[in-house]
């Protein structure tokens, strides 16, 4: 059992929650991931490690409300417990002096590229952040990230806050205006899709954290898994994070559906029960 | 034979109850004769109907009464030198249990298994036996069915957790040394349970929210109740072994973490949890998945039941790939869940099947079709990506192969194109590389396996290794063999420090 320590509201659909998990804390890095179980008869999540406080013993997960698991896990409170927490699963973010790294993301993917964001400045690079959502209110962790990026570009889809655009309009520009030596790119399947074809045109190398369905995130059961350059790969062992540009996007986005149907029921028959 | 009396406190009780020249055994022996023994039948095992079974997940196996299980025990004959014990993997003393049935002294009977068994209602019910212990009874070689030893294993087994009196094995005093072990499976707690009963403060680490491993997520309530899994789970935690859920030793809990809690030893018994997958075209179509995948939304999660989040597809036509337990597992689960034909697509014929042949049988029973000399070579979707339709290429039997089984070959442009949407594909599993990837100096084979002596002592001296991780995908009771061997060996590496 994880206790809840604090809670943000960062939208009305996104939450920030503090855990207690201090061994978690303590051994994750950068691109780590966690398997959440919110309760006896819930199912297994992943969920991003988006911080860590090892004094506190706390990791955070930065989550948006999208079905029946999601939605559970954002209306806990302080001091509510979360049945099963394990991890830091998945390999860590491989983290160099690369030069100049751009690192696009959306939505929720936002939360995860916090700490690469920081791993990257620290291990001495230049980092410029380009912060993508639908519109102003759903772009989060934007002074946080100030705090290590060298330059971070916003891109609204409306134009209602920074740039009107997508991430991609954003990451062309800068290739466009500079020399990059590195994308890392986290955020919907289909957005990775498009930050992986831009950059490929550039000859710009790729990373992406890819997030399929999981069930045990061990190993253990290949629902995670994707055709990397061809090959079978596990998501949960072998990744998250892939070369991009070696990435089915189309096939990891067809396996994301697998389950709609059912997770559509299953949301509908939750919202009626509240 | 009693190999027990060294790992076991001779203690007066345990001496009485295997002790073959006891006056009570002796009297046994002389109260019939071995011809009169050898004429009884073969007990038959009491099951559910198939039509009935094939649609609920209730225990097909439902056990000896207590007539029919003293009627089997009078069958064996008490062998000076019984070869039986050879066949198990764990060396239960199997004339001493049975003739303790055979006296009606069933909860004595039970104590016997305990000696050298962790798990003894488990290995009852998933045992091939056929294979192990009742492959060496002295009957076969007299041409009449070897005793039913695993039927009476389960038998004391189940009736010492239904009388509501389980004895705990004895322990000896408590030496204060840590040990750690990383899996919960039958390895894991094979070897915590010898390790507890040696005095050592176990602790066991899972890195799955439920304590069992394949016992919880692989086979399935209707071969091996998870309510048994835990009484005998029950039993270790009254013996004193600790068990901590959602830790990965490597992950959560580095190796050097474990050194500084002051653990002594490590056994890793983090099994062949990697599904294979056959690498052909189409494999990656929604509907298509591991065995492990499916049992484990199913039997872990509860997946099917309403109450329960997480989802499975339910197949109305469904194939299973392979001819393994797990392939027979699958398929009789998805029947269960409603398919309208369930069928084991398995490239050899049905005599080189690995599954037992209980299950095979059981299978049948039920309903499921078999497709023999059949083996996939593409999988068609539909425009959502699911899985719609595969093509199997037939096969013929040619020469032996390496394992003296004989090798399947294709008969040249004989395929068929059958309607599916679900695929579980069962064709083995291979070492899962998570722990020993994360334990720098442990020596892998290329296989994946752990690299051990014949002590099961890995490169690093203070952890040992067993199980799968160490065979690659084997038996229930092979990885508890392991476990008690490395109990014995990892203990004389301790106290000869």
């Amino acid at each position: 059992m994880n206790k809840i320590i604090s809670k943000e509201n960062f939208s009305e659909n996104v939450v920030s929650l503090d855990i207690e998990a201090p061994l978690i804390a303590k051994a994750r890095r950068a691109g780590h991931f966690v398997i959440v179980r919110i309760d006896k008869d819930g199912e297994r999540i992943p969920l991003t490690i988006a911080g860590s406080d090892i004094e506190k013993g706390t990791i955070r997960l930065v989550v948006q409300k999208i079905g029946v698991s999601s939605t559970k896990l954002c209306s806990l409170n302080v001091g509510d417990y979360i049945e099963d927490v394990v991890g830091p699963l998945g390999k860590a973010t491989h983290i160099e002096k690369f030069g100049t790294v751009v690192c696009a993301c959306g939505g929720v993917g936002t939360a995860p590229m916090l700490p690469i964001v920081e791993a990257l400045k620290k291990a001495g690079n230049k980092v410029i952040v380009v912060l993508a959502a639908r519109t102003k209110d759903l772009i989060i962790l934007e002074e946080q990230m100030r705090q290590y990026a060298d330059e971070i570009i916003i891109m609204t889809d409306d134009g209602s806050y920074g740039t009107k655009g997508l991430v991609t309009n954003g990451v062309e520009n800068v290739i466009n205006r500079e020399k990059v030596d590195l994308c890392v790119t986290i955020g919907p399947a289909i957005m990775m899709k498009f930050v992986s074809l831009l950059t490929k045109k550039y000859n710009v190398p790729t990373v992406a954290s890819l997030n399929t369905i999981m069930v045990d995130g061990t190993g253990m059961c290949g629902a995670c898994r994707v055709s990397i350059g061809g090959e079978t790969k596990f998501v949960c062992v072998d990744g998250p994070e892939f070369d991009a540009h070696q990435v089915n996007f189309d096939e990891m986005m067809m396996r994301l559906g697998a389950y709609r149907e059912q997770e559509q029921a299953a949301f509908a028959k939750y919202k009626e029960q509240l | 034979m009693l190999n027990i009396k060294n790992n076991y406190n001779t203690e007066n009780i345990s001496m009485e109850l295997t002790n073959r020249t006891a006056a009570w055994r002796e009297e046994l022996r002389k109260a019939m004769k071995n011809k009169e023994r050898t004429e009884i039948t073969r007990v038959n095992m009491n099951e559910l109907d198939g039509e009935y079974r094939s649609r609920n997940y209730e225990e097909v196996n439902q056990g000896l009464n207590k007539d029919q299980a003293l009627l089997e025990a009078k069958r064996c004959l008490d062998c000076l030198n019984p070869s039986c014990i050879t066949g198990c993997p764990v060396n239960i003393d199997i004339p001493s249990f049975i003739k303790n049935i055979e006296r009606g002294a069933f909860l004595e009977a039970a104590q016997v298994l305990k000696m050298t068994s962790a798990l003894p209602a488990v290995c009852g019910r998933v045992c091939p036996q056929e294979r192990q212990c009742e492959s060496q009874c002295i009957h076969l070689k007299m041409g009449k069915k070897a005793v039913a030893i695993g039927y009476l294993e389960r038998f004391a087994a189940d009736y010492e957790r239904e009388s509501g009196s389980i004895s705990i094995p004895e322990i000896a005093a408590k030496n204060g040394i840590k040990i750690g072990v990383v899996g919960s499976g039958p390895a894991g707690l094979s070897f915590a349970g010898d390790m507890a009963k040696k005095g050592y403060d176990v602790t066991v680490f899972e890195a799955l929210h439920e304590i069992g491993g394949v016992l919880k997520y692989g086979i399935p309530e209707f071969r091996l109740p998870n309510s048994i899994v835990d009484v005998e789970i029950g039993n270790l935690e009254k013996m004193g072994v600790k068990f901590i859920k959602d830790c990965i030793v490597g992950k959560t809990l580095s190796f050097d973490d474990l050194k500084e809690q002051g653990f002594k030893g490590l056994f890793v018994a983090s099994g062949a949890g990697l599904p294979n997958f056959m690498g052909i075209k189409g494999e990656n179509l929604i509907g298509i998945m591991s065995s492990n995948e499916y049992l484990t939304r199913i039997n872990l999660m509860g997946a099917a039941q309403d109450q329960f989040d997480t989802p499975v597809l339910k197949g109305k036509r469904v194939a299973v790939i392979g001819g393994g337990n797990t392939a027979m597992d699958s398929v009789r689960t998805a029947k269960r869940l409603g398919a309208e034909l369930a069928m084991i697509v398995y490239r050899r014929s049905e005599e080189e099947m690995p599954a037992r042949i209980e299950e095979v049988k059981h299978a049948k029973e039920e309903g499921i079709e078999f497709r023999t000399l059949h083996n996939p070579i593409e999988y068609y979707g539909d425009e959502k990506g699911r899985v719609k339709q595969m093509l199997l290429q037939k096969m013929e039997l040619g020469e032996a192969d390496a394992s003296g089984r004989r090798k399947p070959v294709e008969i040249e442009g004989a395929t068929e194109l059958i309607d599916v949407d679900t695929v579980i594909v069962s064709v083995g599993v291979s070492p899962n590389p998570l722990i020993p990837n994360s334990i720098p100096g442990l020596e892998v084979s290329k296989k994946g396996t752990i690299v051990v002596n014949e002590n099961l002592q890995s490169a690093i001296p203070m952890i040992f290794a067993g199980g799968d991780i160490v065979r690659g995908g084997a038996t229930v009771i092979l990885a508890m063999g392991d476990g008690r061997k490395a109990a014995a060996s990892m203990d004389e590496f301790i106290q000869k420090k």
